[in-house]
Formats: C-alpha cells, sequence, structure tokens
C-alpha cells in the first residue's frame, strides 16, 4: 500500500486528477447522509421545480431534492459497482488462474463454459437472466459479475499460462509445490499489474452497465437514488430545456473518466513503456 | 601503413542522468588502419558494445560523449552533425549486430531489407545493388544465393542469417564494419563457417573491422590486433600474437587462465557400483516429433556426467525428462535404486528433494517478487521443515558458503543482483533441498570467462564437499574438459558416444565427436587456417 501511494508521486497530472476524482466520489458516497440537505426518498416540494436557493438543483417528478438524491446516488451506484467488481475479479482471476495453471481439461471445461457466456450479447443475457431471476439488487449483483467474470477470467487465464511457461514456476513444479503456492506465490505477484489495470477498467464497464440497467427499470430499484435512473426519470425535462437529467450523466461520465486516466497510467507502468 | 581510417582519442562516454554521472569509457585511444581488424575483448560490461556504437558517433539512450574526439576519415563524428553522421551510418560505417534473428524485420524479404541502405545511397540501380548482393551471398558460401534473398528471416537457419546480416552490411561496400558478438548466438560447428566467411571476405575488400567478443580465442583467429577492455578503460593493447605469447597485464593473464582451468582429476569409478541415476531406452518427443531417442545413461554418485552435443541435439529436453518437468513417452528412470516415474506429480517429495535443476537462465529462473532469503528459504521449510529462526540461520549458511555475504543480500530481489550473482542464488536454492544429483543445464552459457570460471570452481568444490552427482549439460567443450569425469555426446536425440572423458576425448573419435572437438576454438591464431586446411584436405 505504501509502495502505491509512493508510486503517487511520481505520477504524471492525469493520474493524479483522475485519483483526486475517485477521492472525492468516495468522500461523497461515505458522507452522503451529512452532505445531502434532506433525505434521499423525502418529498420536499413541488414536482420538477426549477433551480432554487432551497433545491439547487431543483426537484425531480416526484418532488425529491435532485441534489440530495445526487449525493446518495454516489453511495448506491458506486456501492455496488465496487461490490460487483470485486466479486467478478475475485472468481474470474481465481479461475483463470487456476485454469492457466492446471492447463488439462480444467482449462478446456472453464474455457469453454465462459466462450459460451462470451458468446451472447451481455445486455441480452442480462436482460434474459433478470426477467428469469427476478429484478432485484442481489441478483443484479450475481449476473453482472457472472459476465464480468469472464473477461477478467480469460486475461488471467493468458496471464498464468505465459508466466507459468517461465523457468520459475516450472521450478516450482518440479520442487513439488502445490497448487495454492504456485498461484498464489509464483503466479500471482508477477500477473499483478496487468490485473490491476483490467480491475480498473472493469470498474468502468460494470459501473456503465448499472447505469444502463437503472435506466431501462432493470438495476437499482426506487426509491433508491442511483444516477441511471434518474437520468431516466427526469429526461422529460430535456426538451424544455432544463439541463437536471445532464447532471447525473455528468458524474457518471467523469467517475469513468477519472478510472480510465488511472488505469492508462497503471498500464503504463505495468509494461515498462516510458513516454 | 597510411593514415589512419579511424582514430578515437581520449574518448569518454557517460551515463546522461544529471545526479551522478557514471563513466562507461575512461580515455579510450584507439587506431585502425584501412585493411585492418581490431578485437575488442571483455567482460560484459567493460564497455566494448559501447566503443562499437561510439565509432559510429552514436550512443545507446542515456548516454552521451562526454570528452574526445572519433575522427574517421578525417572527419570527426563528435563535431559533425546528426545528419552527416546518418549519412554515414550502413554506407561508410556498418554494424552487425549479435542476434540477427532479432535484428532482421521478421515480415520483410532479406533482399528488400539488404539492399535499402545501398539504394538510398543512390549511386547504383537496383538491379545492380541486387546482383552484388547475391554475389556476396554466394561468396559467404550461403547455399542457393539467386533465391535466398527472397526468402524472410524466419526461413533461413541461425547461421544463414548471421551470415546474411554481414552480406548485408557489405553491399554499400562501407570502408568500416563493427562486429559486435557475430557468433555467440550460433553452435560451435556453424560458428566456424560464419567465421571463416567473414575474414575471407573482410581480406578481399580491404575493409576495416572491429570484432567484439568475450571469447579470447574466437578473436585470436579474426583479429590483427587485440584490445582488452575492462571497466571502461584499455588493460593492454597489442598485436595478436604477441599477447598471446606474452600478456603484460594480470587480468590479461586470468582470462587466459580461465581457458585453462581444470578440475582435480577423479578417480576410477568402481565398475561394481551401482549407479545414483540410470535412464535407460528414454524416447521423448513434442507434439509427436521425436526428440530424445533410445537414450541411456548412468550417473554415479560425486562424478560428474557431461552431456554435449549442439542446440536441438535434445539435451535440455533430457535435463527436463530426469528432473520430472516432462514425462518421457517410453524408457525407465532408475534413481538411488528405486523406479522413478515420469512426470512430477508422480514423484515422492524425497525424490523430487534429492533431484536439483539449475536452469541455463539464472535471470528466468527466480522469480522476480521474490527476495533471496525467500527463494532460498523456501525448499528448507518445503523439504526439512525448517522455520523461523532455523531457516534464517540455514539460508545465511547457504549463502555465505555460496561467497555471497548475508547481510548484503538477503533481502535483495532478483533485479538486484548480477548475472553471476543470480546463479550463486539458483546453485544455493538447489543445494538447500540437500540433493543427490544436481542437474545443471547450461548453467554458465549466459556468464563471462571469468565469473563461469568461477562458478565451476564453486561446483567442483561443492560436489567434493557433498559428494554430489552432476548432470552437466552443455555445449562448451572446454566446460568439459575441465570439469566432466564422463561424457555423454548427443546428436539429433541419440547418444552417439559414452564413456569416460578420456576415453571420449582422445582418439579414436566417431566422426560427429571428432567435428564438434575440432571446432572449440583455440587459443592458437593459426587454428581457424589449420582447420579450414584439414577440412578441405579431408573432403
Amino acid at each position: 500500500m505504501a509502495r502505491t501511494l509512493g508510486l503517487f508521486k511520481t505520477a504524471p497530472p492525469s493520474a493524479r486528477f483522475g485519483a483526486a476524482v475517485v477521492v472525492a466520489y468516495g468522500v461523497v458516497a461515505v458522507l452522503a447522509p451529512i452532505l445531502a440537505p434532506y433525505g434521499e426518498t423525502q418529498v420536499v416540494g413541488v414536482e420538477f421545480a426549477a433551480w432554487s436557493a432551497q433545491h439547487w438543483l431543483g426537484t425531480d417528478d416526484l418532488g425529491r431534492d435532485v441534489l440530495s438524491r445526487l449525493l446518495y446516488g454516489a453511495r448506491n451506484t458506486i456501492g455496488i459497482a465496487i461490490i460487483t467488481t470485486v466479486l467478478a475479479a475475485v472468481v474470474g482471476g481465481t479461475l483463470g488462474l487456476v485454469a492457466g495453471t492446471l492447463r488439462g481439461w480444467v482449462d478446456q471445461v472453464l474455457g469453454r463454459l465462459v466462450d459460451v457466456l462470451m458468446a451472447v450479447p451481455s445486455l441480452i443475457l442480462t436482460l434474459l437472466l433478470l426477467a428469469i431471476l427476478g429484478t432485484s439488487t442481489f441478483s443484479m449483483i450475481a449476473i453482472i459479475a457472472m459476465i464480468e467474470a469472464t473477461r477478467i477470467f480469460r486475461l488471467a487465464r493468458a496471464l498464468a499460462y505465459a508466466i507459468g511457461a517461465v523457468d520459475f514456476v516450472t521450478a516450482a513444479r518440479v520442487r513439488g509445490e502445490g497448487l495454492v503456492w504456485i498461484i498464489f506465490r509464483e503466479v500471482l505477484p508477477n500477473a499483478g499489474a496487468p490485473l490491476i489495470a483490467e480491475f480498473g477498467l472493469r470498474f468502468c464497464f460494470v459501473f456503465l452497465f448499472i447505469a444502463t440497467l437503472s435506466f431501462l427499470g432493470l438495476g437499482i430499484q426506487p426509491p433508491a437514488a442511483d444516477w441511471g435512473s434518474m437520468v431516466r426519470d427526469n429526461a422529460t425535462l430535456i426538451s424544455y430545456g432544463q439541463m437536471s437529467p445532464l447532471i447525473p450523466a455528468a458524474a457518471i461520465a467523469l467517475l469513468t473518466l477519472a478510472v480510465n486516466l488511472i488505469v492508462d497510467w497503471l498500464v503504463h507502468q505495468a509494461s515498462g513503456l516510458r513516454e | 601503413m597510411g593514415e589512419a581510417l579511424l582514430s578515437i582519442r581520449g574518448l569518454s562516454i557517460c551515463t546522461s542522468v544529471s545526479a551522478g554521472t557514471t563513466e562507461i569509457l575512461r580515455g579510450i585511444d584507439l587506431d585502425l588502419q584501412r585493411g585492418t581488424i581490431l578485437g575488442l575483448v571483455g567482460e560484459s560490461g567493460s564497455g566494448k558494445s559501447t566503443l562499437g556504437l561510439a565509432t559510429m558517433g552514436y550512443t545507446r539512450e542515456g548516454l552521451r560523449i562526454a570528452a574526445g574526439a572519433i575522427v574517421f576519415d578525417g572527419v570527426d563524428l563528435t563535431r559533425s552533425s546528426e545528419h552527416q553522421r546518418r549519412s554515414m551510418r550502413g554506407v561508410r560505417i556498418a554494424y552487425v549486430a549479435q542476434s540477427a534473428a532479432a535484428a532482421f524485420n521478421p515480415a520483410r524479404r532479406l533482399f528488400d531489407q539488404s539492399i535499402e541502405v545501398a539504394l538510398g545511397r543512390g549511386r547504383q540501380g537496383r538491379r545492380a545493388v541486387t546482383e552484388g548482393l547475391i554475389e556476396l551471398y554466394s561468396r559467404l558460401q550461403l547455399p542457393n544465393p539467386g533465391a535466398l534473398g527472397r526468402r524472410y528471416p524466419h526461413h533461413v537457419s541461425g547461421g544463414q542469417l548471421q551470415r546474411a546480416m554481414t552480406a548485408m552490411a557489405l553491399v554499400p561496400e562501407p570502408d568500416l564494419i563493427i562486429f559486435d558478438e557475430p557468433t555467440t548466438a550460433l553452435d560451435v560447428t556453424t560458428q566456424i563457417d560464419v567465421l571463416a566467411a567473414i575474414r575471407d571476405v573482410i581480406a578481399s575488400s580491404r575493409t576495416a573491422a572491429i570484432f567484439i567478443s568475450h571469447d579470447l580465442a574466437l578473436v585470436a583467429q579474426m583479429a590483427d590486433r587485440i584490445m582488452v577492455l575492462r571497466h571502461g578503460q584499455v588493460v593492454e593493447e597489442a598485436a595478436t600474437r604477441e599477447m598471446l605469447r606474452a600478456p603484460r597485464e594480470a587480468y590479461t593473464r586470468s582470462l587466459w587462465a580461465a581457458h585453462e582451468f581444470r578440475a582435480a582429476p577423479k578417480p576410477m569409478c568402481q565398475e561394481a557400483a551401482a549407479p545414483l541415476l540410470r535412464a535407460k531406452d528414454i524416447n521423448a518427443s513434442y507434439a509427436r516429433s521425436p526428440v530424445l531417442r533410445e537414450v541411456t545413461l548412468e550417473v554415479h554418485a560425486g562424478r560428474t556426467l557431461a552431456v554435449v552435443g549442439e542446440s536441438g541435439s535434445g539435451k535440455s529436453t533430457l535435463a527436463k525428462v530426469i528432473a520430472g518437468a516432462m514425462a518421457a513417452d517410453t524408457g525407465a528412470l532408475e534413481f538411488a535404486g528405486e523406479s522413478l516415474a515420469g512426470g512430477y506429480r508422480r514423484r515422492s517429495r524425497a525424490q523430487l528433494c534429492r533431484i536439483q535443476l539449475i536452469a541455463q537462465s539464472p535471470d528466468t529462473a527466480l522469480n522476480p517478487r521474490q527476495r533471496v532469503g525467500d527463494a532460498i528459504g523456501r525448499p528448507l521449510t518445503l523439504y526439512h521443515g525448517l522455520r523461523g529462526a532455523a531457516r534464517q540461520r540455514r539460508m545465511r549458511e547457504l549463502l555465505a558458503e555460496l561467497e555471497l555475504d548475508p547481510d548484503r543480500y538477503a533481502d535483495r530481489f532478483p533485479g538486484e543482483l548480477s548475472g553471476g550473482q543470480k546463479q550463486r542464488v539458483c546453485i544455493a536454492r538447489a543445494l538447500a533441498a540437500e540433493p543427490s544429483l544436481v542437474i545443471c543445464d547450461e548453467v554458465t552459457s549466459g556468464l563471462d570467462t571469468i565469473v563461469a570460471q568461477d562458478t565451476l570452481n564453486l561446483l567442483s568444490r561443492l560436489q567434493r564437499e557433498r559428494n554430489l552427482a552432476y548432470l552437466f549439460i552443455t555445449h562448451d567443450l572446454t566446460i568439459v574438459r575441465a570439469i566432466a569425469d564422463d561424457v555423454a555426446v548427443m546428436q539429433a536425440g541419440r547418444v552417439v558416444r559414452s564413456g569416460s572423458r578420456d576415453q571420449v576425448l582422445a582418439p579414436p573419435y566417431d566422426p560427429y565427436t571428432e567435428l564438434l572437438l575440432s571446432s572449440v576454438p583455440e587459443m592458437d591464431p593459426d587454428w581457424l587456417d589449420g582447420l579450414l586446411a584439414r577440412r578441405r584436405g579431408g573432403h
């Protein structure tokens, strides 16, 4: 951890900016109840009120304060995205490293299974599974994590193959080391940088995907605040020249950009390229 | 002796980092006449490649010329513009890199990339240049010179590619060619052809050349004068014969001595004693193409069996099969009286512990994210259950035994060690298991002459102290002569000759052993001429 922080001292301005944005979002997500002027689901005024001193960003279609919902939305959207990405990374990463290290039939079975999942467009697969399982936050997390895990599986497997061919892994195998040692002590420490970069990228995709689902009404369910559904709920305002629905959209865009800036720099570090 | 073609005066090159510049070269003086070959000898890090590149007025990224003059045919390259220097490179000064396979563009035909520079010069048309190239190909004794250039680099062998690169360098008729370790990546038998071809072509074209190598015996064949470099300074410079007869400096003599190294002979093994390892009729293959065919050999406790052969002869595969990294298709392995299963998964931990493999490249054999202490400590825990202070103590003993200071090295990562130090760590890791048999796969091929000699000394000492058996895989017959008790010669997956060192390395030879033996460069400037004359006479 200290080393990661130390690395940031030499980071270019773009990565520093990205890090600052991510930290700011995190603070907002944690402190939402303190920062927000009103409650998350509290109806405080008339519907679609204009921007004013009481309601800085106006009110939404039910008369709830948009600023408060924006701050609470950070909580829901980012929190769920992080849980989903971690789940996807742990499952996909572990299975990928196991498949790439063991090879043989384990690799074949897992690999073909992942191929099947990847062959179906992810939005269609998600809609199908949500229709079967019912829309709940839990099933949404499970489904998106499974889909994203296939991508992480691919990368982890490829890395395990490449690193597994290097002499020190052969040495460990011939020494009689078990699978757990080989994966976590020999392969994983050398696959760290690309996997971290992939984690950041996956976080962006998960985050956008949740927003998409919420926009379609299948993601985070009302009355919980969420940026995707906020865009949809207030979308009609666009035709009246009001920019309120663009603000949650901008919040999504900014976070995606910030994470990408950090990831770019991490990939750069990992590949050892110099400018 | 006319005016020198190249004359370097007081050349210093240092790193261009502002904080704490390091001098890579210091006060180099050098003169080169037309039609002569200068040999540059030194260990890696001695600055010989940097000096080679500097003769083109070029430095690698991160380096700069701090002082001195490089006068090439009357023009000081340190004062000329980058444009002027570029117009000379490739045309008047050419460079032949160590690995032709890496230096050629794999996506273009040999002709196309070979004539580029000559065409750019604009004096000759495409047809004339191509004809010149074909003529060079035939002078370099490349097969089917007319058609060779239409091939892609991966279509031709390493030795042919190295000659094709020499031809490419010669096409624009340069005044000076720099050969940077041109045969290091080649087999001994191929090396001879390339060396002979290079020398003949240079002699007939009155080109000057700088021949860079870490192998003194090679340089002795090629060069008229030899310059020995160490730590960026000239140790000694003299005409080849003079230097070979009477090296002045202690360092030069130590380079000579490395060539003469011999381990103390051991008593003959008693035929009655059961071998530690017996391999019988081993067949192994990669993707159904056979690599080992009916290999049979025995290794005795306390003795060294050297397995010799060219690359592709199957020696490394044999090492993998015995170490268990790869299962043989058929055949039987027997270790200490017990039968030994094919793959490592089916071997007992005790068997895995008693056979240890030291891989060819220490750079890849150590996990870059594991500290030296952990790398050596792991087998102690795994095989002998040592933990905590006991493990720490044993690990430090092992480091000390390999002449690495435990206080300085135990906490380092492999990236913070030199090649020789990494190889010592690999040896320490193998010894930590307390094995009976150590398989050494080309352990010295990546190391400098003197470091390699130290490593061999160390291995001999450890063998005496611990009664270790070594299976020593090498392509280098000098090493075989130095440390082997028994020798097995491999060709195309078969053992073509085996026996004690004195039996195998003494007449009557079988043809392949004789070819291998005669291809090892000797410290005699007339050796190559003599060899070529004998071979031509023989055929």
